[in-house]
């Protein structure tokens, strides 16, 4: 191996483009391995289509009963639910990826240089977000392509997006945490099983809400992730009840940031005492 | 013959460097390129007990040297690098790196150090390349410069043809290679290597060593590397120090080392002051030789 002269010592940038170049530069590297693996964003989304098709076609009568109304399609009713489904259920093995980047020694690689702490973790949100954007996008195109038709347009569905962002930034941020603190991936496999089948059924995403028994009603007004079915199923039809969007848009930012905020915590003081 | 020391005992005399209690801590701080001083480290263990990792080890190592940290697993050599890179902090003790307090400023502590941690770090999924490109940006690099000095680590550690392979289909002796150039790449004055040759084969080990000694030589960057191999302490540091439960129990020039127990190896050396159950084999030896 030969001997290079070096140049001049680096000059650095300073701290305060610190955290938005590093963020930059460790999203691109998630972004990028994303982007060689399409197949497992689409792997993904296929548990959720796999919901929207079968209880589409299974509960598809269940449109006719009195008071259900919805477009006259089961389907069409169906998708705020499977995209709020999917945004939770994929970003909820964010702490696996955690689990994998501290087993190999990545994390500590990028602690022991100057980095930004909060840009690592940016990073995590971002991919989630961009990755979040194109599940919910294919599951709209095949609801589509199912016959579903969608009043709202593309506001209606670009706020769906926003919501769906919204869902799989709180859970990937509580699941990185989860990661971060218990090292273990029983541990993310356990958060998962405990809150996704419970939050769903609790929630509007299969049926009406008149339909459901009034403590179900309580709990699914106080589920998030029944506000993101609210959002969507709103937004999507042809007359958006906007305040109502709004409110449940702005409940979930806080919530996502509330949970954005203590997994960054929970990363510096992890970071100190690796 | 003498009689082989207990683990936690004090540093042989005479293969404890000459350097004089310093007066204050800023004094402390200012000599060579790595300080450390009591350092104690302690987990939770079982119940509400603690293991003590780290039992006040001190080391010093001057600037531009190779020093070799050996002892037996769990002997606290990796919970040193850890401290020394700013990835833990001590319960008690200082260390400063290149006079800058680890502890009080890692941030700045960061930008003078490079670090190959045991476990490779390298991201499988990216190539060659663009790891190194990653990390001249984390370290405040543009982009053309970042590639510029990407192309010059290729070359210099002949990785200039799998560049543009993905990581995870690399070799381990080209993986290591890899990690090394990543923890050169900001041209860092100190550099920590753990375990930097475990696992690789023979050929690959031996262009690590003349790497090692190239950068201390050439590079004049000082390094600090903990290894399982004693014939490479041997032929690489000029000074090495054996932990053991957390405290340097001896610690020179590895032939002063051996001269002091009039043993001809590093090896024999390393079982006196940290071998146990060799410890207790000898005193049997001579018990029944008696």
């Amino acid at each position: 191996m030969t001997t290079t002269t070096y140049p001049e010592r680096v000059r650095v940038a300073p701290a305060s483009n610190a955290v938005a170049s590093d963020t930059w530069w460790l999203t691109g590297r998630k972004l990028r391995a994303l982007s060689r693996q399409p197949a497992v964003l689409a792997m993904g989304v296929i548990q959720p289509v796999i919901w929207l098709f079968l209880f589409g076609e299974m509960f598809r009568k269940v449109i006719d009963i009195p008071g259900f109304g919805y477009q006259g399609s089961y389907l069409a009713y169906l998708i705020p639910g499977i995209v709020a489904m999917n945004a939770m259920s994929s970003n909820m093995w964010a702490g696996m990826a955690m689990i994998e980047e501290i087993d190999r020694g990545t994390l500590n690689r990028f602690l022991v240089t100057p980095a930004s702490r909060l840009a690592i973790m940016n990073a995590s949100v971002a991919e989630q977000a961009v990755s979040t954007t194109v599940q919910t996008l294919i599951i709209v195109l095949l609801g589509y392509a199912g016959g579903a038709h969608y009043p709202g347009g593309a506001l209606g569905i670009a706020i769906l997006v926003l919501a769906s962002i919204e869902v799989g930034v709180l859970w990937g941020a509580l699941s990185n945490m989860t990661g971060m603190l218990l090292r273990a991936r029983e541990a993310v496999i356990g958060v998962y099983t405990f809150f996704m089948l419970p939050l769903m059924f609790l929630s509007t995403a299969f049926i009406q809400p008149g339909f459901l028994p009034g403590w179900m009603q309580a709990i699914a007004s106080r589920n998030p992730l029944n506000w993101e079915v609210q959002i969507g199923r709103s937004a999507l039809s042809a007359n958006p009840d906007w305040s109502a969007v709004a409110v449940r848009c702005g409940g979930l930012l806080v919530l996502a940031l509330i949970a954005v905020a203590i997994s960054v915590r929970t990363f510096r003081s992890y970071a100190k005492n690796v | 013959m003498q009689s082989p020391p207990a683990g936690a005992s004090p540093r042989i005399p005479g293969a404890a460097p000459s350097r004089a209690t310093p007066p204050s801590r800023a004094a402390a701080l200012a000599t060579g390129a790595i300080e450390a001083r009591g350092l104690v480290k302690t987990y939770p263990g079982p119940g509400k007990t603690r293991v003590r990792a780290l039992d006040g080890l001190t080391l010093g190592v001057a600037k531009g040297a190779i020093f070799a940290l050996v002892g037996p697993n769990g002997a606290g050599k990796t919970t040193t690098v850890k401290i020394l890179t700013t990835l833990a902090r001590p319960d008690e003790g200082t260390a400063a790196v290149e006079g800058i307090d680890v502890i009080a400023a890692p941030a700045q502590a960061r930008r003078a150090i490079g670090v190959v941690a045991q476990r490779s770090g390298a991201d499988p999924a990216a190539t060659g390349r663009e790891n190194l490109i990653l990390q001249a940006h984390l370290y405040g690099m543009p982009t053309r410069a970042a590639r510029q000095r990407a192309d010059e680590l290729l070359d210099r550690f002949q990785l200039s043809e799998a560049a543009g392979r993905f990581v995870r289909t690399y070799s381990g002796g080209m993986q290591r290679r890899l990690d090394v150039a990543l923890g050169l790449v900001h041209q860092p004055r100190v550099l920590f290597l753990d375990e930097p040759t475990t696992g690789l084969d023979p050929e690959s080990r031996a262009a690590m060593w003349d790497e090692i000694t190239t950068l201390a030589t050439a590079d004049q960057v000082t390094v600090l590397l903990t290894t399982h191999y004693l014939d490479e302490a041997d032929r690489l540091a000029g000074r090495v120090a054996i932990v053991d439960r957390g405290r340097v129990v001896a610690e020179g020039d590895p032939a002063q080392l051996k001269r002091d127990l009039g043993v001809d190896s590093l090896d024999e050396v390393y079982l006196r002051h940290a071998g146990r159950r060799y410890s207790d084999a000898t005193r049997l030896a001579e018990v029944a030789g008696r």
